[in-house]
């Protein structure tokens, strides 16, 4: 065998698959039904961005009504009208929120971005993950304003209870409970008497409150669905776990709400949270309709999570229960350190599923007279001014609505990505 | 705090509840009107750019306020469907509904709400294409028409149409920028709703004089500020404050002549009525000018109507029902005395 050192003699360049030369031979190598069904789809593509283009580009953007956008527009049909975005954006973004403390819930979301972003990335340093937390103790205040007392005693107290638990790591567990329910009851104490014991001068000093009917537009639908998100993600693993729980009542209990919850539409709960409570509450009360509208939300997408994280709990193998179990680990330990990572990571998609639809379900709130965006929408119209818009204040909805859905899903693929460990 | 205090609330929610206090207790210690109002409806009740209130039914909150609290802006506005509002009223979270609502017998007696008055007189019509000819309802037999749901005027028109022995075709839509749709896109001749709504629609298509609203009102429906049952000084004022916007168009009183009229004019109703003379306001427990005050802020019923509804606004509606009493209209004060 002698080996030859000659040189391989030059070929052409391989044909790019990806580039549209490419694409075309490709598809033309497999026959003229597919050359002409490509044709036709890239037509009727290239037609609708078409007609959409030719729609929204329209010099508009200066109108102060509808009358005034036609009288620009000179007859020609089929044309936006963008004045009324102009002139209302600020409205379906924030709702009623007094515009000179536009910056507040700007900041709030912006730090809240921030804080989501820096929580979520799975490399995360711990102390990242603590400093995360800040944002979503600010955004409370941000957002509603009022006296900074009250806010700056819980703050404190927040940090304190993070000091104790290091401090009260070794002593015995009930007595730490205790303790630490005793510190928060006083906490929330202080909290609310505070302002009477301070000097009438430094009594109201803090941000100017902003009253819960002010806020609306995707301020309201962020609010809503950001809270719910939150809060019904540890819920919802809590009805998991009780769900499956050995223990007869807690699984019972578990089951029954989380049957109830799923077997009613959410616009019977959003109901209940605006007109049956109304009757139950002692009349005069002013329990805020928002909040009543966030726990409502949140306990609806929690049955949802918790259904998606049983299904997740079940497909984790046995023989990692039993595998802790043959390692000394309790119940607690084994569900925190085997169980729920596994589980949590398997149920991914359907979580992020559930909080795209808990987000656009907010929507849902303009049917008892909150002003989200279509609630807003339905406002602005009937200004006389812009009777008679449609596309253009709902596109404008639907487009932000499009924006935050879609980087969630993209993010919850992202996520996927990331956790991959090759099994399974 | 409004979370904690929220907490006691619901921690107070099974306390024993000892009825409703005073309204205009509750308002004076407040410092501020609850008005009930619509999400958003032409001429009566919608928001400008920086978020103020502004419509007909707005007024009606603004000149309660003024009466009250001598001041029209301490108002806070309540959006409500149609399907919150009465339960709004009942549980207390408004002190009263100002939201084009019918006055019923059923809603009257059954739902608890106490009508104070007609505040604006609407009826259901229709509105047509200029092109079909038509003259009057009785030529819509086996018209299209759309028609909002689970409305009174659906259940309206189908009896006009039967009692006349007419047919039509019904195309069901949801709300106003559906019928708008699907009227200029000619899925049907005819879109029935109440007058005032065909007027603003009529007002928003490109081409308002290519349609016409055709003479029949075939119901009635008498819009106006409702309370609740059980607090009878309160449905006085609020009802009174009506009345008194309502005589000061009779009267010759305007939102610019109101804090002058009463020290120089010789008739003794206006300065009754302004405060100047007699003492009608401590009677219901308010200042000697309450109407002085709601004239002043937001104008006689006149000046209301004209600036919302009337013929130099987009909407362009005639006074018609809505006129006083001695111009064939069937607005008319009692008289304050």
């Amino acid at each position: 065998m002698s080996q030859s050192n000659d040189l391989i003699p030059p070929r052409p360049a391989p044909q790019s698959a990806n580039g549209i030369l490419g694409r075309i031979q490709a598809l033309a190598a497999q026959g003229p039904s597919h050359l002409i069904l490509s044709v036709i789809s890239y037509a009727a593509m290239a037609a609708m961005i078409w007609l959409i283009l030719r729609w929204a580009i329209s010099p508009t953007w200066t109108a102060g009504s509808l009358a005034e956008c036609r009288e620009i527009l000179q007859g020609q049909h089929g044309k936006a009208c963008w004045g009324v975005i102009n002139e209302r954006w600020s409205q379906l973004l924030i709702g009623f929120y007094p515009k000179a403390e536009f910056w507040r819930p700007a900041l709030a979301f912006v730090l809240l971005g921030l804080a989501i972003f820096a929580m979520l990335r799975v490399n995360a340093r711990a102390m990242e993950r603590k400093l995360a937390v800040i944002p979503f103790v600010l955004t409370p205040y941000l957002l509603w304003g009022g006296p900074i007392w009250s806010w700056v005693v819980l703050f404190g107290a927040a940090c304190l209870l993070l000091v104790m638990n290091k401090l009260l790591r070794s002593t015995n567990a009930k007595a730490d409970f205790a303790i630490r329910i005793a510190f928060i009851g006083a906490a929330v104490w202080l909290a609310m008497n505070i302002s009477d014991a301070l000097p009438p001068s430094l009594k109201d000093l803090g941000l100017e409150p902003v009253k819960s009917r002010e806020f609306g537009g995707f301020l309201l639908s962020f609010l809503i669905g950001l809270s719910a998100i939150l809060f019904s993600l540890p819920m919802g693993v809590a009805l998991a776990l009780g769900r499956t729980s050995k223990l007869p009542l807690l699984r019972v209990v578990s089951t029954g709400f989380i049957e109830f919850i799923r077997g009613v539409p959410l616009i019977t709960l959003l109901f209940i949270a605006s007109t049956l409570l109304n009757i139950f509450l002692p009349p005069g009360t002013n329990f805020d309709i928002i909040v009543r509208v966030i726990i409502m939300v949140t306990l609806f997408a929690s049955a949802y999570i918790a259904e998606i994280v049983r299904g997740a709990l079940a497909a984790v193998p046995k023989g990692q229960t039993e595998g802790a179990a043959s390692l000394g680990l309790n119940y607690w330990q084994t569900q925190r350190l085997i169980i729920l990572p596994q589980a949590l990571k398997i149920s991914i998609p359907g979580i992020v599923s559930t909080f795209i639809a808990v987000f656009k379900d907010t929507t849902l709130v303009s049917i008892i007279g909150l002003l989200d965006p279509l609630g807003l929408a339905n406002n602005i119209r009937a200004d006389s001014a812009w009777t008679g818009i449609v596309w253009e204040i709902y596109g404008f909805a639907a487009l932000i609505f499009f924006i935050f859905c879609f980087a969630m899903s993209q993010y919850s693929m992202w996520l996927e990505r990331q956790l991959q460990t090759g099994h399974r | 705090m409004k979370f904690l205090r929220n907490g006691a609330a619901i921690a107070l929610a099974f306390a024993p509840v000892s009825g409703f206090a005073d309204t205009l207790e509750d308002v004076q210690a407040r410092g501020q009107l609850l008005c009930g109002v619509n999400t958003g409806l032409s001429g009566f009740s919608f928001t400008d750019a920086d978020g103020n209130w502004t419509g007909f039914d707005v007024d009606m909150c603004r000149a309660v306020a003024a009466a009250v609290l001598g001041d029209a802006d301490a108002v806070e506005y309540i959006p409500l469907t149609g399907k919150t509002r009465f339960t709004a009223l009942s549980s207390g979270e408004i002190d009263f509904l100002s939201r084009n609502t019918t006055w019923t017998y059923s809603r009257d007696s059954d739902l608890a709400a106490n009508f104070v008055g007609t505040s604006y007189y609407d009826g259901q019509g229709f509105l047509t294409r200029a092109e079909l000819g038509v003259s009057s309802v009785m030529d819509l037999d086996g018209a299209t028409i759309c028609i909002k749901t689970g409305t009174t005027t659906e259940l309206t028109l189908s009896e006009f149409f039967r009692s006349n022995g007419m047919t039509y075709e019904p195309v069901p839509i949801e709300s106003d920028s559906e019928a708008q749709q699907q009227y200029n896109a000619k899925s049907c001749d005819v879109f029935t709703a109440d007058a005032s709504a065909l007027a603003a629609n009529r007002a928003s298509f490109a081409d308002p004089d290519a349609h016409v609203i055709l003479p029949e009102i075939i119901s009635k429906e008498p819009l106006g500020p409702a309370v609740r049952h059980g607090d009878d000084r309160w449905h006085d004022i609020v009802g009174w404050t009506l009345n008194a916007l309502i005589a000061a168009e009779e009267l010759g009183i305007t939102s610019e002549n109101a804090r002058t009229l009463g020290d120089t004019t010789n008739s003794p109703e206006i300065k009754r009525l302004l405060g100047v003379d007699g003492d009608l306001g401590a009677m219901n427990g308010l200042s000697a000018t309450w109407a002085q005050d709601a004239i002043a802020a937001v104008g006689n019923y006149g000046e209301i109507f004209d600036r919302h509804l009337g013929t130099d606004t987009v909407i362009g509606l005639e006074r018609g029902l809505n006129a006083q009493w001695f111009n064939g209209g069937l607005q008319y004060a009692p008289p304050f005395r």
